[in-house]
């Protein structure tokens, strides 16, 4: 069983239909017992991280997701929030992954949000495999995860930026990886075969 | 490097695919979850699904058919047509929509764009306009170009970006159809004015011509539909040759 957290995330529905389109069983859900008993859990986001996090304290899922060991894989701005802390409203995240989260800041009057599909450059780690170099996936976000000790896989848009980060059990993408056609897919069985 | 985008648009009516010269004369191309799938196996970076009778006719759109589109495919949607509150796009949302775009609603209501923006965030919201060039100056027009308005595309566009919208998908009225090119310069003045992406639109005839909006014309994306629907160039063929002429494509 997959649980995928719901914490009234945008678009979920997509992560939701991903898991059918690879025939396992998720659920969409808030419930602690049912996150802890999860084989894997996923940790959607679309929105904003002070509203995102105040909400995640007040149902107790902040130090719910801290305590998981089974395998988890944050999306976007899931990602973020795994972080110590994000420029986004000046937000303490879960400090599950001590890294930054900062907002793009143009040079050469480059558009934030990074929207659309970019290229990936791995890095040795569990879940990405050296055939993904090079391969595209879609990103839309305007705050990033700088490049760290825990960064796996790299992306560049205005600067070499984290799009994926990984410690211990817990992983995260900055792309959708359910958005990202076959790639996506293929990214998402590799975590779901972990 | 981000990729500029090749994006086909289905213009739905009835359910169905349509598309046409200028806005009139519509033929069926077929169904579009169908060709949704064909254009994403393709290599389609993106799709944008309209229900251009949709204000017109004053029917809500399709959350059905959001749904559909979300359940079979894995790449990013747009879906619009008809959506005039948060209400009608947050059953967008729900149903699995990447985007919503707004054209008319936002014209009459520009609130709506920052009403949209603080329920979903700026990356739900893309801001459609047609504009039809009269006299040297592009003019904003409405419901699918038949009414025109007082507004001027630039401070539309601008406006429209610092009220909320996320991105911009920009059609010439002078240029659908007609297959003679997008509009470059217009285009180019859209993407200046913003510091969110344009999807260019109206007049893809050729591979040369997307070329051309993604480097004179500073597009960050390019949308056609009937050059697509009718075979007429091939989304593969169209990528590499992009790529040998050097623009960065997925």
């Amino acid at each position: 069983m997959i649980a995928i957290i719901d914490y009234n995330a945008g678009n979920v529905q997509s992560v939701l239909f991903a898991m059918e389109r690879l025939g396992v069983q998720a659920v969409l859900t808030a419930d602690h017992e049912t996150i802890r008993r999860a084989d894997k859990v996923i940790f959607p986001g679309v929105g904003e991280a002070s509203t995102t996090m105040a909400h995640l304290r007040k149902t107790g899922l902040d130090q719910l997701i801290k305590s998981l060991t089974q395998p988890v894989l944050g999306i976007c701005l899931g990602m973020q929030l795994l972080c110590r802390h994000s420029e986004e409203n000046d937000t303490p995240c879960l400090n599950i992954i001590p890294q930054e989260a900062r907002r793009f800041q143009p040079v050469k009057g480059e558009k934030v949000p990074h929207m659309g599909w970019n290229s990936l450059k791995i890095r040795n780690n569990d879940l990405f495999t050296p055939d993904q170099e090079g391969q595209y996936v879609y990103f839309v976000h305007s705050y990033y995860v700088e490049d760290g000790p825990f960064t796996t896989v790299l992306s560049d848009y205005i600067l070499p930026f984290s799009a994926a980060i990984q410690k211990d059990n817990f992983f995260a993408t900055q792309f959708h990886p359910e958005k990202s056609g076959p790639v996506g897919e293929k990214i998402l069985r590799q975590f779901l075969n972990l | 490097m981000l990729a500029k985008r090749i994006i086909p648009c289905l213009d739905i009516k009835d359910g169905r695919t349509v598309k046409g010269i200028n806005f009139v004369n519509l033929r069926d191309a077929g169904d579009p979850v169908e060709l949704g799938a064909l254009y994403s196996a393709q290599g389609a970076d993106e799709l944008v699904f309209l229900d251009i009778t949709a204000t017109h006719e004053k029917r809500k759109t399709m959350a059905a058919l959001a749904r559909e589109i979300s359940r079979r495919l894995s790449i990013p949607f747009t879906i619009g047509g008809g959506i005039s509150s948060v209400e009608d796009a947050g059953a967008m949302l729900d149903a699995g929509a990447d985007k919503v775009s707004v054209n008319s609603a936002a014209v009459r209501n520009p609130n709506l764009l920052e009403e949209l923006a603080l329920a979903f965030g700026s990356q739900f919201v893309v801001l459609a306009v047609d504009a039809k060039l009269i006299d040297g100056q592009w003019w904003v027009h409405l419901n699918g170009g038949r009414i025109p308005t007082e507004r001027q595309l630039v401070p539309w566009v601008k406006e429209a970006e610092s009220r909320g919208a996320g991105e911009i998908l920009f059609t010439s009225m002078n240029h659908d159809g007609a297959k003679t090119g997008f509009a470059i310069d217009a285009t180019a003045q859209v993407s200046e004015a913003v510091r969110i992406p344009v999807i260019a639109s109206g007049g893809a005839g050729t591979m040369e011509h997307f070329y051309d909006v993604f480097t004179a014309g500073k597009a960050d994306a390019g949308l056609a539909a009937s050059i697509f629907h009718f075979r007429e160039i091939g989304i593969p063929d169209l990528k590499d040759y992009l790529k040998t002429k050097g623009i960065v494509i997925r």
